[in-house]
């Protein structure tokens, strides 16, 4: 794992990928400083945060689109598939290195509030809990980008579906509020998530039996809990788009609340856009 | 060393690879030989655990490569068919990288990546980004990859393809170096490089082993047999009964172009042609009738390759009553 990881990285800064992604987010964070604690004189740091997760849409992509995608294109999996270490020490490697190039940016991110503290009040538990979920939350968002680049061999397809689904994401809170919120809506939405969760395991697994028990498993038991109480299903899909949402839970702590449920919230989805990364390309050797 | 037992690969509904067994033994330089789509490549993937078998097992140096991955893979060295090489790194950065994964480090680290330059000789282009390398040298520190941790087995896959001619030579004799130290099993559907190179061939068509032994014994073990083709003055009937008295003959055809003078030709698995042509002639000295000509026909490798891999291979599924009619009506 720890020669992958000092691959990736080596790979990494002898490209502009690593300096394109800090630059990006020091430049709107510092932009935001700009904006929020010099010339409007507010001491939150983290409303300088809240407003550049924003750049998370670009950046999160530019940084991951190739993770997976490249070693494809350019056949290198034959050699991590053939090399005496596991899938999950691959993906945990190339992740690591990934959190790194997130990190060091975010490192200097985090001497702002401090020097803030210098010339005015800043609260700083807010400011640095805000900056702690502000790291799992990317970390969340490359998990995913990670698995997304692990679909294709293509890098700006790979990118193209990143951006697509993390504004998704950041929308979701908004968009919530125009989807339907009636009983036989949030059906119709769970059943199509059904689908979509069977579509994915025949992908991953190449077992259509499998995909077609689980998906008609939970089919069954959908109908089965809207025959006996359809009127709990009053306003599921929005409240579902809400809870999705990672970029919603980050503003509890903006808001000055240390929410440890968003925070297993954050680590949940880590681990289980990771371990869709390392059934991603195991797959592909189970073709 | 390698034991392949039953492997079988599906891609879907397409069998590419059906129920492969065969060893290979300690210090030897094996060739996988067989056309494109025969399935090399596939079993070479299965082989060094870059493929999943749908069914049967491959066991190197005693260790599952699929259960006991991370032991057996230690004991490989893979070349595919496609080097599998960062293009924006150093030979010497990529090297390091492939070391440190096959757990190797520090001094030991930096002795193997000098030594593996040195035994491909990419020295000269160790600084040098690889996408600006030529295919050879691209091919070079392909090679240089799998000789890092010195594995016991080196499998290359098609490694002289694309090459030119003096590119396609050295590697060919650094194949021949590495076989003084390592098993080495390489394929490639070039016979000539095969019979140059391997101390065993495997043939591979249609999924299938069609044939495993040394160039000198398939040479010898032909399907088709040796032949031999002779003219006599002497009448068909009076060729008949003086074959009679020889073996290691069969599949015998006669031609009469003009009375008292027959054609012949006829096939045999005697491992000896020469004997075989000695008993001919003096056979038709004692009845006094003369051998006006006499042309032995030794089959080489590439009548045994065509005949195990051509279409007729492939249709070895057909049932036997088909078989004996297509043999009837070849003798008619």
């Amino acid at each position: 794992m720890i020669a992958v990881w000092k691959h990736e990285l080596r790979s990494y800064f002898h490209s502009f990928t690593a300096y394109v992604f800090g630059a990006f987010l020091l430049a709107i964070v510092g932009f935001g400083a700009m904006l929020y604690n010099l010339q409007a004189a507010v001491s939150n740091f983290e409303y300088v945060l809240s407003f550049g997760s924003i750049v998370f849409v670009v950046i999160v992509p530019i940084l991951t689109m190739r993770v997976i995608a490249e070693e494809r294109r350019q056949r290198t999996d034959q050699l991590l598939y053939s090399l005496p270490i596991t899938t999950t020490q691959v993906v945990l490697g190339k992740y690591a290195a990934l959190l790194v190039v997130y990190l060091i940016p975010l490192a200097l991110i985090s001497l702002y509030p401090l020097l803030f503290a210098q010339f005015g009040d800043v609260y700083l538990p807010t400011s640095y809990g805000s900056l702690f979920a502000i790291f799992l939350m990317g970390a969340a968002l490359v998990a995913v980008g990670v698995f997304l680049s692990s679909l294709t061999e293509n890098q700006g397809l790979a990118a193209g579906i990143s951006i697509a689904v993390i504004l998704f994401n950041y929308y979701s809170v908004s968009l919530s509020e125009y989807v339907s919120s009636t009983s036989f809506g949030s059906i119709v939405a769970l059943a199509v998530l059904i689908l979509a969760l069977g579509a994915l395991i025949r992908y991953l697994t190449k077992n259509e039996n499998l995909a077609y028990a689980v998906a008609l498993v939970l089919l069954a038991a959908l109908c089965l809990a809207a025959y006996l109480n359809a009127e709990s299903f009053e306003g599921l899909l929005p409240a579902i788009m809400k809870q999705l949402s990672l970029f919603e839970r980050f503003q509890t702590f903006v808001s000055g609340v240390f929410d440890l449920t968003a925070i297993v919230y954050y680590l949940s989805v880590i681990t289980f856009f990771l371990f869709l990364s390392v059934q991603s390309l195991e797959k592909r050797r189970y073709n | 060393m390698i034991k392949v037992q039953h492997l079988t690969k599906y891609y879907g509904d397409f069998l590419a690879v059906d129920d492969l067994s065969f060893d290979i033994q300690e210090g030897h330089v094996y060739g996988f030989l067989g056309p494109n789509g025969a399935g090399k490549t596939t079993t070479m993937n299965m082989m060094t655990g870059c493929l999943s078998a749908s069914a049967g097992s491959v066991t190197v140096g005693g260790y599952d490569i699929f259960e006991d991955a991370h032991e057996a893979k230690r004991l490989i060295g893979y070349l595919p068919e496609q080097p599998p090489l960062y293009m924006n790194e150093t030979p010497a950065e990529y090297l390091r990288f492939v070391g440190e994964a096959k757990g190797l480090r520090g001094e030991e680290l930096t002795r193997q990546i000098n030594q593996v330059i040195e035994q491909v000789r990419i020295g000269e282009v160790r600084g040098r980004r690889i996408a600006a390398l030529s295919k050879g040298y691209k091919q070079r520190v392909g090679i240089a990859q799998a000789l890092l941790g010195s594995p016991k087995v080196i499998i290359l896959d098609e490694p002289t393809v694309g090459l030119d001619p003096i590119q396609i030579i050295e590697i060919r004799d650094l194949i021949k170096e590495l076989g003084r130290e390592h098993t080495v099993i390489f394929s490639s559907h070039i016979l000539s490089e095969v019979q140059a190179i391997c101390d065993q061939i495997l043939i591979i068509a249609h999924g299938h082993l069609a044939a495993f032994d040394t160039p000198d014994r398939l040479e010898q073990s032909l399907l088709s047999g040796n032949e031999i083709h002779f003219t006599a003055e002497a009448g068909a009937d009076e060729v008949r009964e003086l074959l009679a008295g020889l073996e290691h003959i069969s599949d015998l055809r006669l031609e009469e172009p003009e009375a008292g003078r027959v054609s012949a030709s006829l096939k045999t698995d005697s491992r000896d042609l020469y004997d075989l042509s000695r008993s001919l002639f003096f056979a038709f000295a004692e009845r006094g009738r003369p051998l006006l000509e006499l042309n032995l026909k030794k089959a080489s490798l590439e009548d045994i390759f065509l005949e195990l891999t051509g279409p007729a291979a492939g249709a070895s599924d057909a049932p036997e009553e088909h078989q004996e009619q297509e043999e009837e009506e070849k003798q008619a």
